[in-house]
């Protein structure tokens, strides 16, 4: 059974001051999310994803359409004990410490002492906050306040959580971090929902996505799939006496580029590449990497997204602009 | 049950937390203590001044701590959108009410008991007031405490759909209109039209009427003989009742327009 299945989901918000107009955030949108897995819901700036998140939470009412989590409507209190959400820029009660803050969590989902106290501090050196457990949210930066936010959607030890925008506002440490404790979930069997538009971080975690634009679904499936994975080519670095080898090794291959005291060759096909390689140690080059050409989950979402791109609609609230 | 006291625990923390509110309780003992001056300006009349001007600044500081904590109640959880994560929880819309709505009575109890304490603190250190007056402070005071409770649901319901000021704005004018629901009552009598009569009576039930807590005055608790309101706990008892049922109506209002609302 799909942990979270959405049927035709749509959502109009009401736009105009005197003359409401609705403006679809939303358009019948339906997919289903399989128990264990890792889904990337991908999309630019006002796509739909948090609406999509937040129809899911309950925190918005769809104009048509149904979403299931875990067997339950949206609207099932009993399910949202079940589940984990972390909301996009989170922000939360700034008088409490982080401490002060899951437990407080805690007990809205009924955890009691002692078990919530070991809870909290697990979830405290999880995060790596526990050192700045007694210290008040409002002196916390961005990152450890996104870090407070994962914490306390993990409280209930989830089945599934939902993560909109984990890695927003981390430095690169902090989104592998954030990366790790995703992983870490996945290990444990619990079902991870997370949209981003930070594309090497759902390549690197990702078993499925989906992609939206503009409220409509563009695709969904295995990234492989969806990448139509084909190498295009290699990348070979190569370090040493690059001044005089630059013009032996340029006119086997497409392209070559010195990067300081580096030579980065571009071999547009197998054939180039051995030829290449053949020669290195010829030219007493050292060999430093061979990495293989494929498009990006980056290349392939700005083709999407343009082919997809329809005359701009009036941009809706629950938007955060309209993606040209 | 237990989200709504959860939510009420949490509640009475972020408002004692809140430095706004002791700065309102330090200008409330402040007066109630100059009271004691100023007493000294009348003629044998020192207690009664203590009593009205203690009983006033109860009244009137405690109506500004439920209208700025109250207008904040909900829309500061909207605004910072600290409720998002809050109701993706196992939390019912009207459970958050609730709780924000008991944590916030809460909270005033405990300032109006410290007022109060500041005042009997004032009556006992004058040494003119009797044993019986100090006694009969507390039921002038729990009168005081039921309206700030209707106060304080007014405000949480402009709060769920207004802006903070507009909303401090309804409720003001509400607490003072309601002052004056005897005379909409006696204006509807003498009224030639019907129409009017019917709009005065309508607007006399509908609006808070805050005249059936007017116990809180010094000569219910000095036992003067010329105020007509005896120690009655039926009266006691019909304005808690009272109480409770607009503050259902109301709470139950601001309950409805929550659920309706989508969290963009």
């Amino acid at each position: 059974m799909p942990v979270v299945e959405i049927e035709n989901l749509t959502k109009d918000f009401l736009v105009g001051f005197w003359r409401k107009r609705p403006a679809r955030a939303l358009d019948g949108l339906s997919l289903q999310v399989r128990r264990g897995e890792i889904f990337g819901f991908l999309g630019p700036n006002g796509a739909g994803k948090s609406t999509t998140i937040k129809l899911l939470m309950h925190l918005l009412r769809p104009t048509s359409g149904q979403a299931r989590i875990l067997g339950a409507p949206v609207d099932s209190v009993a399910m949202h004990g079940k589940i984990g959400y972390l909301p996009e820029n989170p922000y939360f009660y700034d008088y409490l410490t982080p401490e002060e803050l899951l437990r407080y969590v805690g007990r809205l989902f009924g955890c009691r002492r002692p078990e919530l106290g070991r809870k909290v501090d697990a979830l405290l050196e999880t995060v790596g906050l526990a050192e700045a457990r007694s210290t008040q949210l409002r002196k916390f930066s961005k990152g450890m306040v996104q870090r407070i936010g994962i914490a306390q959607a993990l409280v209930n030890d989830p089945e599934v959580v939902f993560l909109d925008e984990p890695m927003s506002g981390l430095d690169p440490l902090g989104r592998m971090e954030v990366r790790r404790i995703i992983a870490s979930l996945k290990a444990r069997g619990v079902t991870v929902f997370f949209s981003s538009h930070i594309l090497p971080d759902v390549e690197a975690l990702c078993d499925r996505v989906a992609i939206l634009n503009r409220g409509r679904l563009q695709e969904v499936g295995a990234l492989e799939e969806i990448l139509k994975v084909r190498i295009e080519g290699h990348e070979i670095l190569l370090s040493g006496a690059i001044a005089d080898a630059a013009g032996a090794i340029g006119v086997l291959c497409d392209e070559v580029r010195a990067m300081g005291d580096r030579l980065r060759v571009r071999a547009g096909s197998q054939a180039q590449m051995e030829a290449v390689l053949s020669k290195v140690f010829d030219l007493g080059l050292e060999l430093i990497s061979v990495n293989p050409i494929r498009p990006s989950l980056e290349d392939y979402f700005f083709q999407e997204v343009r082919a997809g791109a329809r005359p701009p609609a009036a941009g809706f609230p629950g938007g955060k602009g309209v993606a040209s | 049950m237990n989200s709504v006291l959860v939510i009420a625990q949490n509640t009475f923390r972020e408002n004692v937390r809140d430095k706004v509110l002791y700065n309102l309780i330090l200008f409330a003992l402040i007066l109630i203590i100059s009271s004691l001056l100023i007493g000294q300006l009348s003629l044998g009349n020192e207690v009664r001044i203590i009593l009205d001007l203690g009983l006033a600044s109860i009244s009137v500081f405690g109506m500004l701590i439920a209208v700025f904590l109250g207008i904040g109640l909900v829309y500061k959880e909207l605004d910072k959108r600290t409720v998002y994560a809050l109701l993706a929880k196992p939390v019912h819309r009207h459970a958050f009410i609730l709780g924000k709505y008991l944590g916030l009575l809460l909270t005033l109890l405990v300032n109006v008991a410290i007022m109060t304490a500041g005042l009997a603190l004032a009556l006992l250190y004058h040494g003119g007031a009797s044993w019986g007056a100090l006694v009969r402070l507390v039921p002038a005071v729990f009168m005081i405490f039921l309206s700030l409770a209707m106060v304080t649901a007014l405000a949480l319901l402009f709060s769920t759909f207004s802006t903070p000021a507009l909303s401090a704005l309804f409720t003001f004018l509400l607490w003072v209109a309601g002052h004056f629901g005897k005379d909409l009552l006696r204006f509807g009598e003498i009224a030639q039209s019907a129409v009017l009569r019917w709009i005065s009576v309508g607007a006399y039930y509908v609006l808070p009427n805050f005249s059936v807590f007017t116990i809180a005055d010094s000569r219910y608790i000095t036992r003067d003989a010329t105020y007509p309101l005896a120690a009655d706990p039926l009266l006691v008892g019909g304005a808690a009742l009272y109480c409770v049922l607009y503050c259902a109506v109301v709470l139950s209002l601001a309950v409805l327009v929550f659920l309706r609302r989508d969290f963009k």
